[in-house]
């Protein structure tokens, strides 16, 4: 692809970017965090795509170690803010309180 | 190219699933803007980067041998097996470290793309590497790898496997400087065409780590929520360069929107602290790294110890009480407790509201996570502008474990490293009750005014033990 096109696509998202989180207010900062957190995870992506090209056994460790990463980034980052959020979420509901509470 | 077998395999059809993936990424963060549609947003942009992580395995030779696939299921398999365990374990009041690691790994793995891409590219120094891939992925090894050193720098204060107070070198800044001089000076040349293995690993990857480890060890405690979420920004930021570099939009949009939250994010908890992004990462208040000592002006210094049976009474017949809850709440783990006293309160006709200061505790939002986890509702949670023109109609203040973000100095004290800081002013309240380990200045060895104001009292000990006898005494008063 073009140079310009990815610079392109990268500033546009830029300003989504912006827009997006001007809008979420202090109290959720911390899962607007974790959750962007997770969403850099994507890394794992290029670990898969460079995978199949790389030859020899340190590189593909290396790429093993990335994509483990990866994934822990991912689905750690994603688990980890839907566990805060469903706190925000269920106080209203006194049972579940209850549940939580002991937890 | 090579015609594609299959539509699955289409080029287009692999960019069009990523276009519903990054439409997913935004309504997912949009949905976080309230309470009630976040954990749908955030579940939103879980399923886009599944169908992001579907679409890129069908990219034709993504998956070329059974070999590969194995190496892919183990990397996953250990990732997803270390992943769980460590987001389902972790408790609320580690949650910044939690968050410090995920993004490290991130980080880390930025880097080791990077690097391999590099080793792929020249294996012996011969082959060329177009710049359009090279000036990203070299950015991405230095910024991946600064993001990831710093991140388990910061993972180790918070975890106090390291001190929390401000690491100093002498020469701190000559080192920052030169450091990142080695891996620019290092980059730029290994651009123009000289391909060597060692001045990439040693000149980019080792000049960056130690860059990310020197900068991130003079921070304090306090500053914290700065770099988390700079270091954030940073790893996003990685990504999207490797996106550039290996041609995939996914990771560039995904990149990049973490990059700009990030930012934003930082540069609004730089802002609830008045200080510029670049004076945080130079450590220390005022740079020097050298704390300014408690001004002995002379004055009476006698601070009122108080008990907890008249707090108990104090709090019961206020009107109104608001809590102002720093990071001594998240040590000493006291929000469970601090919820039942505002339940005892509440029967008894006491309005109960929490300030939350922008940067109370260790990350942004860190103490609204710790307080919804103890089920305090929502609309009981004031952010600072919305209650400081309250206070003068508060009859207790009651400050646990916040010390820098209630400072008077910051207000009147123009000599105060402080100063100019936007603060909560409980000191505006009829009565401040703070509770305290002991007399010690907080993080950043900064007397506190408030302490010795007339209306002020200092309940002693530790802010979860305190509370419980608070509940206790309040439920005694009948």
């Amino acid at each position: 692809m073009d140079i310009l096109t990815d610079i392109a696509i990268l500033v546009l998202a830029a300003f989504v970017g912006f827009e997006v989180i001007s809008k979420v207010p202090n109290t959720l900062h911390t899962p607007l965090m974790s959750g962007t957190n997770a969403i850099h995870g994507i890394v794992l992506l290029g670990g898969l795509l460079v995978l199949s090209s790389a030859v020899g056994a340190l590189n593909k460790v290396l790429l093993v170690i990335a994509i483990t990463f990866g994934t822990i980034n991912i689905v750690g980052g994603f688990l980890v803010t839907d566990r805060m959020l469903e706190m925000f979420k269920g106080r209203r509901d006194p049972k579940r309180s209850e549940e939580e509470r002991s937890e | 190219m090579i015609v594609a077998t299959s539509v699955l395999q289409d080029h287009h059809f692999i960019e069009a699933l990523y276009i519903v993936a990054f439409v997913l990424f935004i309504l997912g963060l949009r949905g976080l803007a309230g309470p009630r549609t976040a954990p749908f947003g955030n579940r939103l942009a879980a399923v886009g980067m599944l169908i992001a992580f579907v679409a890129t395995l069908l990219i034709e030779h993504v998956i070329k041998s059974g070999s590969d696939v194995a190496l892919m299921a183990v990397g996953i398999g250990i990732g997803t097996a270390v992943g769980i365990p460590a987001a389902r374990g972790v408790k609320m009041t580690a949650m910044p470290q939690m968050v410090a690691l995920f993004n490290g790994v991130g980080g880390g793995a930025v880097a080791l793309i990077a690097w391999v891409e590099y080793r792929r590219r020249f294996p012996e120094g011969g082959e060329l590497w177009n710049l359009k891939a090279e000036i990203p992925s070299l950015f991405a090894a230095i910024v991946g790898s600064i993001s990831f050193w710093g991140s388990n720098i910061a993972f180790g204060k918070l975890q106090e496997i390291l001190p929390g107070r401000p690491i100093q070198l002498p020469g701190q800044r000559v080192i920052n400087v030169l450091l990142m001089t080695v891996a620019a000076v290092s980059a730029v040349v290994l651009a123009s065409g000289v391909h060597s293995q060692a001045l990439f690993i040693l000149g980019v990857l080792v000049a960056a780590a130690l860059l990310g480890n020197m900068v991130v060890l003079p921070i304090g405690g306090a500053d914290m929520p700065v770099v988390i979420s700079l270091l954030n920004a940073f790893t996003g930021l990685s990504a999207a360069a490797t996106g550039i570099a290996l041609d995939n939009t996914a990771l560039i949009v995904a990149g990049t929107l973490v990059g700009a939250s990030g930012s934003f994010l930082t540069n609004l908890m730089a802002i609830a602290m008045n200080r510029s992004v670049p004076a945080i990462i130079a450590g220390g208040f005022g740079g020097g790294g050298t704390a300014p000592a408690a001004a002995a002006d002379g004055e009476d210094r006698q601070v009122r110890s108080t008990s907890a049976d008249d707090v108990a009474i104090q709090l019961s017949y206020a009107d109104r009480v608001v809590v102002v809850p720093g990071y001594g709440m998240a040590v000493a783990q006291a929000q469970h407790a601090v919820r039942e006293l505002m339940d005892e309160l509440e029967k008894r006709g006491v309005s109960v509201e929490f300030a939350i200061h922008p940067v109370a505790g260790r990350m942004p939002g860190h103490m609204n996570v710790l307080l919804a986890e103890a089920n305090v509702p929502y609309d009981h949670l004031k952010e600072m502008d919305e209650i400081n023109p309250e206070f003068p109609q508060t009859d207790v203040s009651l400050v646990i474990g916040a010390n820098d973000v209630t400072n008077p100095d910051a207000r009147e004290n123009e000599g105060s490293p402080i100063y100019g800081m936007p603060i909560l002013d409980v000191d505006r309240s009829e009565q401040v009750i703070v509770l305290k380990r002991s007399m010690n200045t907080g993080f950043a060895g900064i007397d506190n005014p408030l302490f010795y104001k007339e209306n002020t009292s200092l309940l002693f000990g530790d802010a979860k033990d305190s509370v419980t006898e608070l509940v206790s005494e309040v439920k005694n008063l009948g």
